[in-house]
């Protein structure tokens, strides 16, 4: 989307965030969030927090896209084929032109998280395998005991919303159910359910001492 | 006694730690993480990571799927 002038940057940019939560916006954009995967999960968690106005979005994922993640992921057909990480930047920059996007197009490992995430306000756990969740998670407890770290852990199947739990604990936040496997299969709602109960923590706390 | 998971109470004993916990809830250890009293306790900790009398004990059970 192409400005014409200054003056409709800066119109675009209020009209943006207009319906955001009065006093957020200002706060948001000078915020930075790591999200680890660009998945079900991840997607629409960087879309969330796109829409919400955080400013700075550090992205990490390896994989292309494929026709059947579309039944969960922030893509589209003309976006299979292509790196979830670019193209998921694309739709975020569609939405907001003025993010701040870095990406990396690699599987992370866990001798580079501090590289990649060390400087972030909090970070997103966005992996679908179990055991990278717990890797994860161990690394950053163990390295960033003051930082939050939001994971998502139970959101196969359908229905069985009120199952759907946020458990907090230290710097650890867990969102989902817990119990639910992906051999259940996976679906749109409860998926992007869990993705949006995550970003909506990690508003919360980059938000929490600012009021 | 300890409470796990905000709502199963369990009795403390001296010296219990967190592999003893995970033995009487018949846990696996290989997808669970632990908090006690809001501090993360790594796996390689647990065979002697005691659990103090009173603790708020957090198993969190990791699920396939995102």
């Amino acid at each position: 989307m192409k400005m014409k002038n200054n003056v409709n940057q800066r119109n675009m940019n209020q009209e943006l965030f207009a319906r955001n939560v009065s006093g957020s916006t200002e706060i948001l954009k000078q915020k930075t969030v790591g999200i680890a995967g660009c998945g079900g999960l991840g997607s629409n968690i960087a879309v969330a927090l796109a829409r919400s106005g955080v400013g700075n979005l550090i992205l990490v994922d390896f994989d292309v896209v494929e026709l059947s993640n579309l039944n969960r992921q922030y893509y589209f057909q003309s976006d299979v084929g292509e790196l979830k990480a670019l193209a998921l930047a694309n739709h975020l920059k569609a939405i907001n032109p003025e993010i701040n996007l870095i990406v990396h197009i690699q599987k992370l490992q866990p001798k580079e998280i501090s590289k990649i995430f060390g400087d972030v306000d909090l970070l997103i756990e966005a992996f679908d395998k179990a055991e990278s969740k717990k890797w994860l998670i161990d690394h950053w407890c163990t390295n960033y005991a003051e930082k939050t770290i939001i994971c998502g852990s139970g959101m196969s199947g359908l229905g069985n919303t009120d199952s759907l739990q946020v458990q907090r604990a230290g710097n650890l936040i867990i969102c989902g159910d817990q119990t639910s496997d992906i051999s259940e299969g996976l679906s749109a709602a409860r998926v992007a359910i869990v993705a949006n109960m995550q970003a909506n923590e990690a508003l919360e706390k980059l938000l929490e001492n600012n009021k | 006694m300890i409470i796990v998971n905000q709502r199963e109470k369990r009795e403390w004993k001296e010296g219990m730690t967190v592999s003893d916990l995970f033995k009487i809830m018949g846990y696996d250890y290989s997808l669970i993480t632990v908090m006690i009293n809001g501090k993360y306790v790594p796996e390689d900790e647990y065979s002697f990571t005691t659990i103090p009398d009173e603790a708020d004990v957090r198993a969190y059970h990791l699920a396939h799927g995102g």
